[in-house]
């Protein structure tokens, strides 16, 4: 009896992984991100078809659309086309794969097709969305969603996921969020925002310089460094309950990085006279020092499985980023080229570390094989670009930048292309800490 | 007796001709030798100062506290103490004995070059420089706090090294 069910469930797994998802993937390249100067995808998103046709509903699914193009813009791995360069009125004609004419798209250049079947009806909204492989003439994703007009921004999202997951095998970085510092109140506070500058708000309330963001892999707790209680002392809070943790010893208390996926972190405490990377437990304990060297050893980054962690020392003499190797307790030193480097951020992926490198003319963003081999300049704007955080899948990196004046977040593809401001706020924006996926997506 | 004679009228000649003979092989050595004593008046203007330096920490045991006013500065990313910067700590460390209640608290800034968190750690060093230098002059630790803005406290915002050079600073609080 027991054998048998066993037997089933085996010969149910096999279907499932023959027919399944996985089938999709075969029958369209996964992404290689990993690949430098990816060519863009060629992608037709045109207008939705609207159910009632009243004023709101064309509206609101315009809207839609619009979002859908820019979302997936966004990511780097689409070149959207030219709506006015479809060769009929997209919006009369069919969605669904019985009524598309799939050389109307591939003659326009698109490999990819997303329509829409859009109902608003009072406060409801139902959206149906297809993504079409144009040359294979085949429905590769159809879903539909129904909820609010306040739940568009999230069933849009959730589509996109289903997108990127189909093309890269990974649901991409529409639950993430992005932290800073802004200075827009006249003291430095913490701010978060949605990975594309959405919705900015404020994380902390110090009034005192704060510093430093860093989030958990679960996204529930921020550790920061604040002088709310007039040293540089650090927090780690808990986001939503917004109690906090401070450790506060003499010196400097900077530069917190979380263990991944475990409630404990690294940071830069001066205690002992020397300014050392130690280990601390989510409820901030010491649990062992980290680094054994005179001078500054600051600003840890974790690889993704834990094992090593990037950190800025000046044990050479000047500023360079070196790797510590927990297991043996080795170190050794990454950058050589570039009279200072700092700021390493450790890829998700594992493979790489971007790094801010002082140039003659100011700062760059660099990214390095974790082997120390072939640096790659990412920026190349004459004034600073500083503070390299990656996307959670290793495809996008946040960073500052003062090239248009003061200084703002942008985000690039990993490859350094579609640098683009994120958001605009009072003040100036430094310090992006990109979070994990964390949010329901 | 004419023999002497002959003898002191030798002696007359022979040693004027020895005279001017090492004259000469004097001026001779002095000459070749020329370079080397040059240098060596170098080294008297060096006590000059000295008495002059010397006067400075004494004579001015300045009771209104405005030496610890005044900011010393630091090299580009560097927090070890310049010759300047020693002698204004020892004129601090003389007020501070004589005003044994105070404490102070040392901030530690930068330049807003290199990024802010290696800076808030050359604040760091450069504060805990100043402190266990006054400390080794007999100021008691105890009254010394040390603190480090990094770069997020300037004092010039220009981006120019006459700038840069105010911002590299330790700047002395007395409470």
């Amino acid at each position: 009896m027991n054998r048998r069910i066993k037997l089933y469930i085996f010969v149910i797994g096999v279907i499932l992984i023959a027919f399944g998802p996985g089938r999709c993937w075969a029958e369209y390249d996964v992404i290689d991100i990993t690949k430098p100067f990816l060519r863009k995808i060629p992608l037709a998103l045109p207008l939705f078809k609207n159910v009632n046709e009243t004023a709101e509903e064309k509206q609101l699914s315009e809207q839609a659309a619009a979002f859908l193009s820019d979302t997936l813009d966004f990511t780097g791995y689409f070149k959207i086309l030219d709506r006015s360069s479809f060769l009929f009125d997209p919006e009369r004609s069919g969605v669904t794969l019985a009524t598309i004419n799939f050389q109307n798209w591939t003659v326009v250049g698109a490999e990819l097709l997303i329509t829409g079947f859009y109902e608003a009806r009072n406060d409801r909204i139902s959206i149906e969305l297809r993504l079409f492989d144009t040359f294979k003439a085949r429905r590769v994703i159809g879903k539909k969603y129904t909820g609010t007009k306040a739940n568009q921004r999230s069933i849009l999202l959730r589509f996109c996921g289903d997108v990127i997951n189909y093309l890269t095998g990974h649901r991409g970085v529409f639950g993430s969020e992005i932290a800073f510092v802004s200075n827009g109140t006249g003291n430095k506070e913490i701010y978060a925002c949605a990975f594309d500058g959405y919705n900015p708000r404020r994380v902390t309330n110090n009034n005192a310089i704060t510093l430093f963001p860093a989030w958990s892999s679960d996204g529930k707790w921020m550790a920061f460094t604040s002088y709310k209680a007039g040293n540089p002392d650090l927090y780690i809070r808990n986001l939503e309950q917004g109690r906090e943790t401070k450790i506060s010893k003499q010196g400097i208390n900077i530069t917190p990085a979380w263990s991944p996926r475990k409630f404990e972190l690294a940071a830069t405490l001066s205690f002992s006279g020397d300014q050392e990377i130690y280990l601390l437990t989510g409820s901030g304990k010491i649990i062992k020092r980290l680094t054994e060297s005179r001078g500054i050893d600051v600003t840890p980054s974790w690889s993704p499985d834990g094992k090593q962690f990037a950190f800025v020392s000046n044990r050479s003499g000047s500023a360079q980023i070196y790797i510590k190797d927990l297991a043996s307790g080795k170190v050794r030193r990454l950058t050589y080229e570039g009279r200072k480097n700092t700021q390493p951020s450790w890829s998700p992926r594992g493979d790489k570390i971007a790094y801010t490198s002082e140039g003659n003319g100011g700062h760059d963003i660099f990214v390095i094989g974790t082997d120390g081999l072939n640096p790659v300049q990412l920026t190349y704007e004459s004034r600073d670009n500083e503070a390299a955080s990656w996307s959670p899948d290793g495809s996008l990196i946040a960073f500052s930048s003062n090239r248009d004046g003061p200084t703002r977040i942008y985000v690039m593809t990993a490859y350094g292309t579609d640098q683009r401001r994120l958001l605009v706020l009072a003040g100036e924006q430094t310090n992006p800490k990109w979070s994990t996926n964390h949010l329901n997506n | 007796m004419q023999k002497k004679m002959w003898l002191m009228i030798a002696l007359l000649l022979v040693i004027p001709g020895l005279l001017f003979m090492v004259g000469c092989q004097k001026k001779a050595v002095t000459q070749a030798k020329a370079p080397a004593p040059a240098p060596a008046p170098a080294p008297a203007p060096a006590p000059a100062p000295a008495p002059t330096k010397a006067p400075t920490p004494t004579a001015a045991p300045d009771t209104s506290g405005m030496i610890m006013a005044e900011d010393i500065y630091f090299d580009f990313d560097k927090s070890v103490l310049t010759p300047a910067a020693q002698d204004n700590l020892m004129r601090k460390a003389a007020w501070l004995r004589a005003n044994p209640d105070v404490s102070v608290t040392i901030e530690g800034h930068c330049d807003e070059r290199g990024t802010n968190e290696y800076n808030l750690a050359l604040g760091d060093r450069r504060a805990d420089s100043a402190k266990a230098f006054l400390v080794d002059l007999g100021i008691a630790a105890s009254r010394l706090t040390t603190i480090s803005y990094g770069e997020e406290r300037p004092v010039c915002m220009q981006q120019n090294e006459d700038c840069w050079s105010k911002n590299r600073r330790d700047h002395f609080v007395v409470n």
